[in-house]
């Protein structure tokens, strides 16, 4: 009894911690006036309008959303066919490839930054918008590769076999068993990427900051040069936003599974 | 030759024979079971048979040509897996259609096909289901129809009945016998249940050790077991050591069994006698004496326990004639000849 | 079906787009950034080709070292924290039922996904004089005027142990899961209490997970870059703060790139140590 009790408030506590700041600008996002007060003077919605009305905080919006739609994208799709390969045959030299894969997210994000800072000014693209793209690429690869390794994982051998008996050559097994049982880890894989593009600062500050604000940029930069309450309704939005579609994929999926409880469907 | 053949097939795994020079021959239209315990080799035999392994050595042969370059989905070959294997995104109609679907068949086609073989495994009517709200039957039977969608030329079943409890396997034996029958398709099943062996196959093969150790019709092979080995695992059996005497009977216990002549040039040998050949009758009416040690009766059989020279004897009869003994009471134990298998040791 | 090497060129061919993108855009600038390491500043434009070594010989200057010494006392604190408060966390989690789960690891899963630019600005919200947690200990009566909590080195602890708790606690929870739950009942019928039976057959069981992910956290808390600059004063600026100003405020790439190269050691040295570990694990 006294166990559960106990347990309660432990997480009553950490919960208490991991939310306190996010209430914080949530009170703060709603007032009234253009200052930084909580509680709350007032109430007022106006500062999430301003996200879409003010032409600086909108294109910021609309940038970091086609950024985090292609970054995920292409992150999915390389992902996709070395998942796939590393599934269907045995060359553990590919395995390099994996874990090339992987260490973009295992290593300080700054390093990664600067690699592409150095990169694109060698390259002499530095600043275009799409070398954001490709950068948030490489960098989130890991997750669709992740979770597609996972779905790999999981599919039944015996179910491409039975295929084969059946006519199936590779590419119909793909096509018609592969595919559609993989799809939604490829749909968290993206989802995952496009959330963590969407929220990225330090590659995008130094691959395209001087010339495109996406909105953390924005934020950090407003944050520099005084306060305003539409970036409490940005910070808001943006928690709204990963809230929701890591709730969509727990509720389509099972999220347990996908970070890493293997056989959770047997409990 | 029309059906199938196997000449040498040899499977390696490192330096471990899975299958080792098997040679055996499938006439069209035979029902046909791979029987031993596990590990002899019997689903790495019938996954060459389907293409999914390629055979270290050897050839398998369809209708007398040589199949096996040809890779599995160019086969035309139905086979159902232990997991049965159904397609868990796709609808029971749709699994079963699986095979026409991916030749580009007409949809008409598809759904007339898919009709006649829910019909055919009485579940009319189904199509529409997704597998995952199937009981285990019911997938059973999806995935024997989906298996025989396009007619294949040779029906494969790898422990096909194995997750269905005692009572649902006896009654799908019998269906999936029938079924064969009707159909007159050339089928192999492998299994671990030699009920399940004699009750369908045509052709019971044997394997122990990767090795085919007798391949007979069911009867032949429980009557008449070409080693112990065969013996002890088809049915239950008695082994007792028996030696030439003399003038060349057999003796069990240093007693000759009345009317059993050992096979000449054989001086030790092994005598396989089933238990409802085995009788109890007073002491010195046997062959040999022994002593009670348990009776259990089954309510269909009465099984009792004897034991003679450190061996214990199973005696097996009807609750009609059933012997009259005790625990601890001597009694002589009858062997009818006829009914003795005598196996070179 | 059988897994198979490759046989054919064109069984290599899905690898193509994949080898070539990680390629192009991991190895190679990577690389770069390494031959940057010793090229010349050039106040400028970025930098001049060159092969110099004074990049890395500024590491010698105390300033340095009073900065590494910083980055990696304040990784060890933050590591610390959070596996102290998570492992617990994880541990009684894992016991609740599949709903609850899924509760936490989405909001958990939300929370790790913030931009450090948003953490940073709630923390300073929160920490704030005008707007902060002060404002409600005066509310209450607990404190005469609200103050500011920042900046300050309890308020980059906290920011940062805040950013690295979701990962701590998403990194614990397959090793955890795995964890037999007959050790404990054992325990338990054995007479442990349940705090014993925790300490004495959970903590000993998964040691070596701990250790790995005592480091796992602790490469992650190198890499924060903006919340010791958002939430600390210049002293408390870390190794990942300083490569980004000077980078960008300072155009000292070469100098950067340098000071990158030699966190890419410090975090592979350590990512080698996890793997060991793990490794020992799975022996055991």
């Amino acid at each position: 009894m006294t166990v559960t009790l106990l347990r309660r408030l432990y997480f009553a506590l950490v919960a208490l911690f991991l939310a306190a700041p996010l209430l914080v600008v949530l009170g703060v996002s709603v007032n009234e006036k253009q200052d930084l007060s909580f509680p709350p003077k007032g109430f007022s919605l106006s500062w999430y309008g301003q996200i879409f009305l003010d032409p600086a905080w909108r294109s910021a919006l609309v940038a970091s959303v086609l950024l985090a739609l292609a970054a995920a994208a292409l992150a999915v799709a390389i992902a996709l066919p070395l998942a796939w390969f590393l599934w269907r045959r045995i060359a553990p030299w590919a395995n390099v490839f994996q874990a090339l894969g992987l260490a973009p997210f295992i290593l300080p994000p700054v390093i990664t930054a600067l690699g592409f800072l150095s990169f694109w000014a060698t390259a002499g693209f530095y600043g275009q918008a799409w070398t954001a793209a490709i950068s948030h690429a490489i960098f989130f690869v890991t997750l669709p590769l992740v979770t597609l390794s996972l779905g790999f994982a999981s599919i039944d051998r015996s179910l491409v076999e039975a295929a084969a008996t059946m006519g199936a050559d590779d590419r119909i097994v793909l096509r018609t068993v592969v595919l559609p049982l993989i799809l939604p880890y490829m749909v968290s894989g993206y989802a995952f990427a496009f959330v963590l593009s969407l929220n990225e600062y330090i590659i995008a500050y130094m691959t395209v900051g001087f010339t495109m604000e996406t909105l953390p940029i924005k934020i950090f930069n407003a944050l520099r040069y005084g306060y305003t309450p539409t970036m409490a309704a940005v910070s808001v939005f943006f928690v709204a936003v990963a809230a929701l579609v890591f709730g969509l994929i727990a509720w389509f999926g099972d999220i347990r599974r996908l970070l890493g409880a293997m056989g959770s469907e047997k409990s | 030759m029309s059906g199938l053949s196997l000449k040498d097939v040899t499977k390696r795994f490192g330096d471990f024979k899975a299958v080792d020079a098997v040679n055996l021959g499938v006439p069209h239209g035979t029902f046909v079971c791979l029987l031993g315990p596990s590990g002899c080799g019997k689903t790495t035999l019938l996954r060459m048979i389907a293409g999914l392994e390629d055979p270290s050595e050897g050839a398998i042969l369809l209708d007398g040509s040589d199949i096996t370059p040809v890779p599995t989905h160019k086969r035309d070959f139905g086979m159902v897996f232990q997991s049965l294997a159904l397609f868990p995104h796709l609808t029971v109609g749709q699994n079963i259609a699986y095979p026409l679907r991916i030749r580009d068949r007409p949809r008409e086609e598809q759904a007339r096909r898919v009709d006649e073989l829910l019909k055919l495994i009485h579940l009319g009517g189904f199509a529409d289901r997704p597998v995952a709200k199937l009981s285990g039957g019911q997938r059973q039977r999806v995935a024997i129809a989906r298996a025989l969608a396009l007619s294949p030329r040779l029906f494969l079943l790898d422990e096909p009945l194995s997750a269905l409890d005692a009572k649902l396997r006896e009654a799908m034996q019998v269906e999936l016998r029938q079924l064969q029958q009707r159909l007159g398709i050339t089928t192999i099943v492998v299994t671990h249940d030699q009920r399940e062996a004699m009750t369908m196959a045509d052709l019971v093969v044997v394997m122990g050790e990767g090795r085919i150790r007798q391949a007979a019709p069911p009867i032949e092979i429980y009557r008449r077991p070409a080693d112990a080995f065969v013996a002890d695992f088809i049915g239950s059996t008695n082994l007792l050591a028996a030696i030439a005497d003399g003038s060349g009977r057999a003796t069990v216990f240093g007693r000759p069994v009345a009317g059993l002549p050992m096979p000449s040039g054989l001086a030790k040998a092994v005598l396989s006698v089933r238990p409802e050949d085995v009788r109890l009758d007073k002491v010195g009416a046997g062959a040999f004496d022994g002593t009670v040690t348990f009776v259990r009766d089954l309510g269909a059989t009465i099984e009792t326990f004897v034991e003679a020279g450190g061996e214990t004897i199973v005696a097996v009869a009807t609750p009609r004639d059933k012997p009259d003994v005790a625990v601890g009471q001597a009694v002589g134990v009858v062997l009818s000849p006829d009914a003795c298998v005598v196996l070179a040791r | 079906m059988r897994r198979e090497p490759p046989r054919s060129l064109a069984d290599y061919a899905p690898l193509v787009f994949p080898a070539l993108m990680l390629t192009v855009f991991f190895v190679v600038p990577f690389s770069i950034m390494i031959a940057v390491s010793f090229f010349r500043r050039d106040p400028a434009g970025f930098y001049t080709p060159d092969f110099v070594v004074d990049n890395y010989a500024r590491f010698l200057s105390s300033f340095f070292g009073g900065v590494l010494g910083f980055s990696l006392m304040l990784a060890v604190l933050v590591a610390a924290c959070c596996v102290a408060i998570a492992f617990p966390f994880t541990f009684l989690l894992i016991r609740c039922s599949r709903r609850v789960q899924t509760v936490w690891l989405v909001g958990l899963l939300s929370v790790l996904s913030l931009s450090e630019v948003i953490i940073g600005f709630a923390w300073s919200t929160l920490f704030s004089r005008t707007a902060g947690i002060t404002n409600l200990l005066v509310a209450v009566g607990l404190m005469d005027a609200p103050q500011a909590l920042l900046p300050g080195f309890g308020a980059v602890l906290t920011g940062m142990v805040y950013q690295a708790l979701p990962y701590t606690v998403l990194v614990l929870y397959p090793a955890l899961v795995r964890l037999d739950p007959t050790l404990l009942e054992a325990a338990r019928t054995l007479g442990a209490s349940p705090l014993r039976a925790f300490f004495n057959v959970v903590v000993p069981a998964l040691r070596n997970t701990i250790v790995a992910t005592l480091i796992m956290v602790f490469v992650f808390a190198l890499g924060s870059y903006l919340l010791p600059q958002i939430l600390g004063r210049p002293q408390h600026w870390t190794l990942s703060v300083l490569i980004t100003d000077q980078a960008i405020y300072q155009s000292n790439m070469p100098f950067a790139a340098a000071m990158a190269v030699f966190l890419v050691l410090i975090s592979l040295a350590l990512v080698g140590l996890t793997l060991m570990v793990g490794r020992r694990e799975s022996a055991a």
